[in-house]
């Protein structure tokens, strides 16, 4: 072995620090696993991490300085880098990662083959655990449906939804492997993410709506078309029906054992968006009395 | 060559959080259910790499990430080039 100081490009007086530097610089440019097949820098890596393993031990390092030993017998062991395990890998080990360039496959058949074939090696080898988010809408959430999820090794799983779905809910799918006798089955779980709606709400296993009425059909009762997961069905709203009034639609909510949740419509008085002169002329004229006094509890 | 956690553990001198968390980031990827992971070589080779990354080469918690991955598609694309120059030599097989 050459002398350690100067392998490792420092001073006979370099600091602790200073060799630290020295081999980090050059360990960053010649690190095996950085340099895979140069074996150039691998025969040059092992020399300066023996240099540095002698000198960055201050007994060693003064026993070196005083000659009373050299820098033979200092050498590591032979070691085998994580590259020196990839190589012998199977195509489908876990690490396989052919994200960078997944499409290239198209440009060329012999291309494209080869990436088949070790996506198929792959998703074999990591299907044991494999973990999917999958994000649906609300109404897919309450009914059900069947979604198609694409892998990542460019081939695609069809997930049934089952009715009633919670957000966050894991779904364990099985994958068909190509010799289940050979424990190539494996597991998918996909997790359930819902996509919030413009109307619905989910609240356990109800579904809360606000609904706009006009003041007539809040004051006079009416029956008005009100939309739900199933589609829309005919609500009667009462005489005298508020804003804030909450009316339960019975079985119209999300499924559950046994039946369903309901949904609950909370009305909302909506005045016309323009002035509407009739009306203010009969507002005027109207005389609702004193127990009309809706801010009566705030003692104001 | 398979090992448990904790003799995986002991090889690679990793306490269990690091390892935990290692396995959260999908630095090692152990094969078998959580409770009862499976390590192998490779796993401790990858685990070392990644001391040596942080220790030895100052690599910080981000920049062992990228390596990863891009060291994880290096080998992949080299592992396809191999089997393509095996094919073009050997067009039967």
């Amino acid at each position: 072995m050459n002398d350690p100081y100067e392998l490792l490009g420092v001073t006979r007086t370099a600091s602790s620090e200073d060799l630290q530097k020295a081999y980090r610089r050059l360990a960053k440019k010649l690190h095996p696993d950085l340099n895979p097949d140069n074996k150039q820098a691998e025969e040059r890596f092992k020399e300066v991490a023996s240099a540095y393993d002698l000198l960055s031990n201050p007994e060693k390092r003064d026993r070196f300085d005083r000659g009373e030993i050299d820098a033979t017998g200092s050498e590591r062991p032979e070691q085998r880098f994580y590259k020196d395990f990839v190589a012998e890998a199977p195509a489908g080990h876990p690490y396989y990662n052919r994200s960078g360039f997944a499409d290239y496959g198209d440009a060329d058949q012999i291309f494209s083959e080869l990436f088949r074939r070790q996506a198929e090696q792959s998703a074999q080898a990591r299907a044991s655990n494999s973990r999917y988010r999958l994000s649906i809408e609300f109404l897919e959430s309450i009914n059900g449906a069947t979604k198609r999820v694409a892998l990542p090794n460019g081939k695609s799983i069809e997930v049934t939804i089952p009715a009633g779905i919670r957000e966050g809910q894991m779904l364990r799918l099985r994958s068909k492997g190509v010799d289940p006798a050979a424990g190539e089955e494996g597991e998918n779980l996909v997790e359930i993410s819902i996509k919030p709606h413009q109307y619905f709400r989910r609240q356990g296993d109800d579904i809360h709506v606000d609904l706009p009425v006009t003041l007539a059909e809040a004051v006079l009762g009416s029956s008005i078309k009100v939309p739900t997961a199933g589609g829309p069905v005919m609500l009667k709203v009462p005489k005298g029906s508020n804003t804030g009034a909450v009316l339960r639609l019975k079985g119209k909510g999300a499924p559950r054992e046994g039946g369903n949740g309901d949904e609950l419509v909370k009305l909302k008085v909506v005045l016309p968006s323009v002035s509407n002169e009739e009306l203010e002329a009969f507002l005027s004229g109207w005389k609702p009395g004193a127990e009309y006094d809706p801010r009566r509890e705030m003692q104001i | 060559m398979t090992m448990n956690d904790s003799d995986f553990r002991k090889l690679a001198r990793l306490d269990r959080g690091t390892l935990e968390l290692w396995i959260e980031e999908e630095w090692l990827i152990p094969s078998g259910p959580n409770a009862e992971f499976a390590f192998s070589e490779i796993d401790l080779a990858r685990a070392r790499l990644i001391q040596e990354l942080i220790r030895d080469l100052g690599v910080n918690e981000a920049g062992v990430g990228v390596i990863l991955n891009l060291l994880d598609q290096m080998h992949s694309l080299r592992s396809v080039l191999k089997e393509l120059s095996q094919t073009t030599r050997h067009p039967s097989t």
